[in-house]
């Protein structure tokens, strides 16, 4: 393209540019469609749950952008409502992240540190065992879990959902595992001439140097434990208990749900999310990268 | 000195073995135990021998119907969200001005959770006033589907809905193409390839790592399917069109109670997802091109 431009005709020049021009014209306009097609729901959303109840929630055409209603007493409604008390809902989302955030990234660099900077009898075989959990599902665990839990009389507590959490994930024990083989071993030495121990090394010199991959785990495990619902719908009973996406399934399905409040709490679920996203939006692609690249 | 360390490790590593043994190992031992009972919820079963099991494959029409939404579920889907992934990460890879906020906002429905999203869209596709059909109908279709009211357009329903999220995959292939070497297709381009050319020939085998990470991904994702489809369809949907294999398990577990049936339907679960997780290793070199390590 570059020699064309230098040697041919002008007409040629304008060619080219006017090719280029048409084709940039149709990429965006691709990407436009693309993102009204994630966005206007998201818009409806918004629409539907600030209309007060006397309006129809459905309208021919619908409305993709709030410009009538802007009537947000129905999050208060949403959030307070005994009926489905959102708030309390989003208090119980809240505290079962954070027990996870804490047990994971605790546990997880505990656990990441000897496979990563520690000489020791079966280290290949039990990272592999590591890998091998990795594959296996989940959700198949929890059936079992839960007859487990069940007996020792953890139903309907919060300790099913957060006390795994304290032993760790092997997805994130192998991205920490991962990034601690990047710190370089002169420092973990030259602790260790100063006479720290294993534990002093690990807390001191190579804890506050992986905050980056760290962050990363805290990210992904925000995020799934507040979209978590497998767990919180096998393990609490009691109402009061419940978590967000649990409150939310239970909604949709009760008789006589008002459609704006149901709107306006998916919103309440969703924009903790958004919030996370927008500010943590490098961690999350950049973890997601991280696993995809890895083969 | 070594003895310290190997101590260390250990000590280290006590969390993680405490998880295996309680978490894993004991609950894996005692579901391969129910599932020879006939354990109740609030029964403590007696051993059965194989009886789950043979009721499961020779009497339980639920069972196949299961497997065969799953299945279906599974054959409809990732090749669409694995090939609209794919030329939806083309495009976001352009380089063209503000295509960063284009990625910000294609991404958001894959941080949401399935339940919120499921939420929304049973109401965007509600038959007679939802989003879609109004869409639908604007396009010219006289009749549109009924959706989630229907045991023939609930399942691709569902499967629009994945749509919607499918930035998630987009942008792990993303990470893929940035990783290709731009001299690749310099010299592609000296050789007088065309753009087609150095998609087939590049752009392709270079993916294909993580076109395999994304397939494995998508297939235990597809097998385990639960949330979503449980806000769309409860514990089945419009004449158990929506009957996945989770559900189903779900269904015999928690609202029937049958603990040691629902064990038996765990394992073979776990059975099928790791025969094919095997399977596809299996097909691994004849497909995926790894570049020689450096």
């Amino acid at each position: 393209m570059e020699r064309t431009m230098k040697t041919e005709l002008p007409v040629g020049v304008s060619l080219t540019r006017a090719r280029r021009v048409v084709r940039a014209a149709v990429l965006y306009l691709m990407l436009l469609a693309l993102s009204l097609f994630v966005l206007a729901p998201i818009g409806w959303m918004l629409t539907a749950a600030l209309k007060p109840d006397t309006a129809p929630v459905f309208t021919y055409p619908p409305e993709w952008f709030p410009t009538r209603y802007w009537h947000w007493s129905t999050f208060t409604e949403a959030l307070l409502d005994p009926s489905t008390p959102f708030l309390r809902y989003a208090l119980n989302s809240g505290l079962l992240v954070v027990l996870n955030v804490v047990g994971s990234v605790l546990s997880c660099s505990i656990i990441a540190y000897p496979f990563a900077r520690l000489r020791f009898r079966g280290r290949g075989p039990l990272f592999s065992l590591l890998i091998a959990t990795m594959l296996l599902p989940g959700p198949v665990l929890l059936i079992p879990q839960f007859l487990l839990f069940y007996r020792i009389g953890w139903y309907n507590t919060y300790l099913p959902l957060f006390v795994p959490s304290f032993t760790g994930n092997a997805f994130f024990i192998f991205l920490l595992r991962q990034y601690m083989r990047t710190i370089p071993p002169e420092l973990d030495e030259a602790a260790r001439i100063d006479g720290a121990g294993y534990w002093r090394t690990f807390w001191r010199i190579i804890l506050p140097l992986s905050t980056p991959a760290l962050t990363v785990v805290a990210v992904f495990q925000a995020l799934w434990t507040w979209n978590d619902f497998f767990g919180p719908l096998i393990y609490l009973s009691d109402p009061d208990k419940f978590t967000v996406a649990l409150g939310l399934a239970t909604m949709v399905h009760k008789v006589g749900t008002q459609w704006n409040e149901m709107m306006a709490a998916n919103l309440v679920a969703i924009i903790p999310v958004l919030v996370l996203y927008f500010f943590a939006q490098d961690k999350l692609i950049g973890g997601i990268a991280s696993v995809g690249l890895k083969g | 000195m070594r003895r310290a360390e190997e101590r260390a490790a250990y000590l280290f590593l006590t969390p993680w073995f405490a998880g295996l043994v309680f978490f894993m190992a004991v609950p894996l031992v005692w579901a391969f135990h129910a599932s020879l009972t006939d354990e109740q919820l609030l029964r403590p079963g007696r051993l059965v021998g194989l009886a789950n099991y043979v009721y499961m494959f020779t009497q339980d029409r639920f069972f196949y119907h299961s497997l065969y939404i799953t299945f279906k579920w599974l054959v409809i889907t990732i090749p669409l969200y694995l090939v609209s992934g794919l030329l939806l990460s083309l495009l976001l890879n352009q380089k063209l001005f503000g295509i960063n906020l284009f990625r910000t906002i294609l991404y958001i429905p894959a941080v949401l959770s399935g339940v919120a999203v499921a939420v929304l869209w049973l109401q965007l596709l509600n038959p007679d006033l939802g989003a879609v059909n109004f869409v639908l109908t604007s396009l010219g279709v006289s009749n549109p589907p009924a959706w989630m009211e229907s045991p023939t357009w609930a399942m691709p329903g569902a499967a629009l809905m994945g749509l919607w999220g499918v930035g998630g995959t987009a942008v792990i292939y993303l990470a893929g193409l940035q990783n290709i070497s731009p001299h690749l297709y310099e010299a592609a381009a000296i050789d007088g390839a065309g753009e087609l050319a150095k998609f087939r020939y590049i752009t392709l085998p270079m993916l294909s790592p993580t076109i395999f990470f994304l397939l494995i991904n998508a297939v235990i994702d597809s097998l385990l399917v639960f949330g979503p489809m449980f806000v769309l369809g409860g514990t089945g949907g419009p004449e158990n069109s929506l009957l996945f294999y989770m559900i189903y398990l779900y269904r015999r577990a928690f609202v029937e109670g049958l603990m040691g049936y629902a064990s038996a339907l765990a394992w073979v679960l776990t059975l099928i997802g790791c025969a094919l997780v095997f399977v596809m290793f299996r097909f691994e070199r004849r497909f995926v091109f790894y570049e020689a390590q450096e």
